[in-house]
């Protein structure tokens, strides 16, 4: 087994699933001849050509638009929004059809597309470049969010991805592009969308974080009984993993990079709040950013949720 | 700061200016308000082809004419009419065969009865039931597209994937005006340029994008020329004149069909009707530009070009009309026959299959 980072994890996850399905085509802002520029797609077009992997012109929402297009015909379109800070071009696209279009057309056409996008802070690039707007794209009954945490579970989640029959946005967390090596199978292997997974088991209090937050957690819990809890899918939430943990540990902290007002971690609270409160023992907490447009790289390690932060809620909540 | 105004003509740099590239705008018709043909531009058709033109027409009257009247009953919810577009819309939609992908946007009625769409399923819709767009299994035509313009990209989209298919397919997308002041109307014309693709966009230019007049929409004199900027050709037609949309239409067809690319066809029209049953036209335009357009009404002057060869008399057009009549009646009574709507419909369709949240949401209807 080989130890790749997330770059390569997802790049041997495509080449694999195009050899396998003929209908997957990858399109998108440099892709091709260049890589993509963090290089997920790097050597695609060599081996499958360019009418496979497919340069664009610079054009998010006909990007998105014309993957829709190609879904419906019955392609399995894998398009690639070169940082997350463009898609909103492509929003309408997404909110307007590819999330809608099974619905619109009752089941007669559907939309097997994955839109792949880097997403988060810590690369130091322009404006624009590192938001966390995964909350914006969970309010779309239709489109399932994905966030991986590390290279294995980026290849098990996006070979799923790309066999699922419906949308799906595939968030890569740049910062962990290239953080983590792992042992990643060569071998064919999913992770289940809508699947939380136990990143570690304790019994007195649940720690809730997806992408680049959770290897931050794992820093901050210590030697603490904290069980952390990997989201990996936001849309569809794995609630009945949450509140499973959190009836045994009764406590529970959520951690996220983007700002708390109607972050996602609210629509965890407020579950946990409805179908668990007689099994809390403290107040649900959230570490998340502050609710401000987000500086530049200078001052990110005063935005983002730190390691210390974390284990500060940790220890308030652990306190009752 | 430099400016060439400050030189004198006879100190002019020996570099003068190229004309790099010049273009003109073609437009075409066929068949002018007095029902009189140019013979060299007349689309070879059989006399029965041309009955069959005329009747397709007329079924699209008599359906909007119903859907207004059933609107004001209050048995079918806001409408979008188009009274007036009947050429555009049947003149395009009777060059495609079916294994071409078509979206419409949610004026385009006319293409759909054309093409056979059953009509019960066209008021359905309008009545608030989206079991209307279920699309016969034997069509490829895209739900109704609401959001303006934002359709053009799945035209696009189908085109590259029907290519790569190797699929002998050709994309047709609809679109009034308004669409092409939007994003997506030229990300989807510059997309399909570069790529070349199988894909005809027709605008039916009625001139009025709800209360917005044409000028108000564009500085350009046609909106035909917009094609040239993509690379593609434009050309304008007497979108009241169903040989010439037809014509052009057939061509586009062909074009895209044997791996010449995209074309623009500008159909001029005029939207003879409200935007919706929700709007009142007389707010924002005059009764005699209303008028006037009536003059050039697309059914009145093929009946009177079908009345000189002999195909059209007031007896087979009162015939064909209580025909078309029937047809609609049908449609309005299996419409009305058929059950309503259940809550749980709302689930079936969101995606494949249910997350467990709303399977507990269906639980609880």
């Amino acid at each position: 087994m080989a130890q790749l980072n997330m770059v390569q994890a997802i790049n041997l996850a495509l080449r694999q699933e195009m050899e396998r399905d003929g209908r997957i085509v990858i399109l998108g802002e440099d892709v091709g001849r260049d890589g993509g520029v963090f290089r997920v797609t790097e050597g695609l077009q060599e081996c499958f050509g360019a009418e496979r992997v497919i340069d664009t012109p610079l054009s998010e929402s006909a990007l998105v638009g014309m993957a829709i297009g190609m879904a419906a015909y019955g392609l399995r379109p894998v398009a690639e929004i070169q940082f997350m800070g463009f898609i909103y071009a492509a929003f309408d696209q997404l909110f307007t059809h590819a999330a809608r279009l099974r619905s619109r057309s009752r089941g007669r056409f559907t939309c097997p597309l994955l839109v792949r996008t880097p997403y988060g802070a810590g690369i130091k690039a322009p404006e624009l470049h590192e938001e966390s707007s995964e909350a914006f794209f969970c309010h779309m009954p239709g489109i399932k969010v994905v966030v991986p945490s590390g290279p294995y579970t980026a290849k098990g989640l996006l070979l799923s991805a790309l066999r699922d029959p419906d949308p799906v946005l595939f968030l890569e967390p740049t910062r962990l592009y290239r953080l983590i090596r792992e042992e990643v199978p060569e071998d064919d292997y999913t992770i289940p969308l809508g699947q939380a997974r136990l990143a570690c088991q304790g019994k007195d209090v649940t720690v809730i974080a997806w992408g680049s937050m959770l290897e931050r957690v794992m820093k901050a819990i210590g030697p603490r009984g904290a069980e952390v809890i990997d989201l990996l899918t936001l849309n569809p939430c794995d609630m009945e993993t949450i509140l499973a943990s959190v009836r045994r540990t009764g406590r529970a902290v959520i951690v996220h990079e983007a700002v708390k007002s109607g972050g996602f971690g609210a629509e965890i609270a407020a579950t946990i709040a409805g179908e668990a409160i007689l099994y809390l023992r403290a107040p649900v907490l959230r570490v998340t950013a502050p609710d401000v447009t987000m500086p530049l790289s200078r001052l990110q390690d005063s935005y983002l949720p730190t390691v210390e932060q974390i284990s500060r809620a940790i220890d308030d909540v652990m306190r009752y | 700061m430099f400016n060439a105004a400050y030189i004198p003509r006879d100190e002019q740099p020996a570099m003068p200016e190229e004309l790099l590239a010049s273009f003109a705008v073609r437009r075409l018709g066929i068949l002018d308000e007095q029902g009189n043909v140019d013979e060299a531009l007349m689309p070879s058709l059989s006399g029965t082809e041309i009955m069959r033109i005329y009747e397709a027409m007329l079924l699209a009257r008599t359906f909007d004419e119903r859907a207004l009247a059933l609107q004001r009953e209050g048995r079918l919810g806001t409408y979008p009419p188009f009274l007036g577009q009947e050429a555009s819309q049947v003149g395009s939609a009777l060059a495609l065969t079916p294994a071409d992908w078509l979206f419409p946007s949610y004026r385009e009625m006319g293409v759909h009865l054309t093409l056979g769409y059953p009509a019960s399923q066209l008021f359905q819709y309008w009545a608030g039931d989206e079991r209307g767009q279920l699309t016969p299994d034997r069509f490829n035509i895209f739900p109704f597209c609401v959001s303006v313009g934002t359709h053009i990209l799945h035209a696009v989209g189908a085109a590259m994937a029907a290519r790569y298919r190797q699929d002998p397919v050709v994309a047709v997308a609809w679109f009034g005006d308004g669409a092409t002041s939007k994003g997506d109307f030229h990300e989807g014309f510059n997309m399909a340029g570069v790529f070349r693709l199988p894909v005809v966009f027709i605008c039916q230019n009625n001139q009025w994008a709800i209360s917005i007049p044409l000028k108000g929409q564009t500085a350009t004199a046609t909106l035909a020329q917009k094609a040239i900027a993509y690379g593609f050709d434009g050309v304008q037609v007497d979108g009241n004149d169903v040989f010439a949309v037809h014509r052009a239409t057939v061509e586009a067809i062909a074009k895209a069909r044997s791996g010449g690319g995209p074309t623009f066809i500008e159909c001029l029209t005029y939207r003879m009707g409200d935007h919706t049953t929700a709007d009142d036209a007389s707010r924002y335009r005059s009764p005699d530009e209303v008028a006037a357009w009536r003059e050039r009404d697309p059914i009145l002057r093929l009946e009177r070009y079908m009345a000189q060869q002999g195909l059209w008399d007031e007896g087979y057009g009162k015939e064909a009309k209580t025909r078309m009549t029937a047809t609609i009646d049908e449609a309005v009574r299996a419409m009305e026959a058929l059950p309503p709507p259940v809550a749980a419909e709302m689930f079936e369709h969101t995606c494949a299959t249910l997350n467990p949240r709303q399977a507990g949401q269906l639980k609880e209807l």
